[in-house]
């Protein structure tokens, strides 16, 4: 039995029950449904809202993570009075300033293997708002092991994809994409950027899948990828198939219970940049400018991309680009002390294991990077 | 030529080109040839057993060639190519 709609509530999603592929009957099945939102940035912020907005009845949402200033330039959710504040709580207040007759459930916690299946056991469809590949396939086994829907999105620089994995009817997020990037292949929306816009469009499309699998209406995406590229300006959508020899949803499925996802992928289940290459390879900005200071002879290498360098640079240092560096070994000698630094110490480790894989010794990360110079050492420069 | 359209995250390999006009009669060719010209690419792409790597996708229209004949699959003169990464920002 549907949950009646008050005057108040008909008055609301007045523009919803014209609507004849809604009405009365849809926006009841709305009220009654239950979502949980994995991620409260990019795309968690247009869902949620959409989701809030056009009156679904209980959402979920699941992060730990507090809001940042770097966040408000696309996570529309949140705002400048609440930087600082975790942003489940955060997303939490502005969805019910939206819509104050709807239930907001908030984690605030990492997602794991341990905690997923109490999370998610509330819920009808659950959607992938996740910034990391750990918490991605997390995500879809998940799904797959209780066959609730995943409504996924992903977003990087100007590129987006969406789609429903639905592993009782359609591939899951394993059967396109079986095994994750190595570590440090795909550069993370923190290392490379995206158009603030980008998560609108993308967590959009989300909200309007969700909306759908809940009112039964429409062709889902299901069995397809739909692919947007902002640059464009183009949609294409791609046919996606099952895999037989899908590891969880195959023929002869080898996962049958949630794994340690961040040994699986081997990086951590969040975005943030790690900045250290450890403490025997670590230089602290402070360290490093008391050597420069002392007039000890070192090499700077900036592995950053040239345009990061109008934004902040380090006097005397040289510019080797990450995705050249493998190449541009020769450059390098490894008899000199080198120091390598980038934006946050994430892209200067891997160059740092480059080297010394190569067999360079005198070699050093700058820890965190031209921002943590920034702030213990010149606070002329900006953090960015 | 086939065209091989290049996501936003390969195209630190490829100088920023988003797409390239690459000659082949299959889609192994056309690779070569890009790959040729953008040996940054390679190992983004392929394996040291020179294999698509599992998380790349390479789609022939709307149709993965891994469901097609693979790196073998025939081209005609105005195929395009799309490579599709595996990317998870959010």
């Amino acid at each position: 039995m549907l949950p009646k709609l008050s005057h108040k509530e008909i008055h609301r999603y007045s523009r919803h029950l014209l609507i004849p592929d809604v009405g009365l009957a849809g926006q009841q099945k709305l009220k009654a449904a239950s979502v949980l939102i994995i991620g409260t940035g990019g795309l968690g912020s247009p869902v949620a809202l959409y989701l809030a907005a056009a009156g679904v009845g209980r959402i979920g949402l699941v992060d730990y993570d507090l809001v940042d200033f770097s966040n408000l330039q696309r996570q529309i959710i949140h705002g400048e009075s609440r930087l600082g504040d975790l942003k489940v709580e955060s997303a939490r207040d502005r969805l019910l300033d939206l819509n104050s007759e709807i239930q907001v459930d908030i984690y605030k916690e990492f997602i794991t293997s341990e905690n997923a299946f109490e999370i998610a056991e509330p819920y009808d469809l659950i959607i992938d708002c996740t910034d990391n590949f750990p918490t991605r396939y997390l995500v879809n086994d998940l799904c797959v092991l209780t066959g609730k829907p995943n409504v996924y999105g992903s977003i990087f620089r100007f590129d987006g994809q969406a789609s429903v994995f639905s592993a009782e009817q359609g591939p899951c997020y394993r059967c396109l994409f079986p095994e994750p990037p190595p570590p440090g292949m795909v550069p993370s929306c923190a290392e490379g950027g995206v158009f603030g816009v980008l998560p609108g469009t993308i967590g959009s499309i989300q909200a309007a899948e969700a909306l759908k699998l809940i009112l039964g209406i429409g062709e889902p995406l299901i069995g397809k990828l739909l692919l947007f590229d902002a640059l464009d300006m183009s949609f294409q959508t791609v046919k996606l198939q099952k895999n037989p020899g899908c590891m969880i949803c195959g023929e002869n499925p080898e996962i049958s219970e949630l794994i340690d996802y961040e040994d699986f992928c081997g990086m951590p289940a969040h975005d943030h940049d790690a900045g250290s290459a450890g403490k025997d390879w670590d230089i602290t900005a402070g360290d490093l400018a008391a050597q420069l200071n002392e007039g000890i002879d070192l090499r700077l290498i900036d592995v950053r991309e040239p345009h990061e360098q109008e934004i902040s640079n380090l006097d005397g240092s040289e510019l080797i680009p990450l995705g050249q560096f493998a190449s541009r070994l020769s450059e390098l000698d490894s008899a000199q002390e080198i120091v390598i630094y980038c934006k946050s110490g994430t892209r200067s480790t891997r160059a740092l294991e480059i080297l010394v894989s190569a067999g360079f010794k005198k070699v050093k990360n700058l820890k965190h990077g031209i921002n943590a110079w920034a702030l213990e050492v010149d606070p002329s420069l900006p953090i960015y | 030529m086939p065209i091989m359209k290049i996501p936003s995250p390969l195209r630190p390999y490829t100088e920023g080109q988003s797409s390239i006009i690459a000659p082949g009669e299959k889609v192994s060719e056309v690779l070569d040839f890009t790959l040729e010209q953008y040996p940054l690419l390679k190992k983004h792409l392929l394996s040291d057993d020179q294999q698509l790597r599992p998380f790349v996708n390479v789609f022939l229209g709307d149709q993965n060639i891994k469901e097609l004949q693979g790196i073998e699959t025939p081209l005609k003169e105005d195929d395009t190519l799309m490579i599709i990464p595996s990317i998870a920002g959010g």
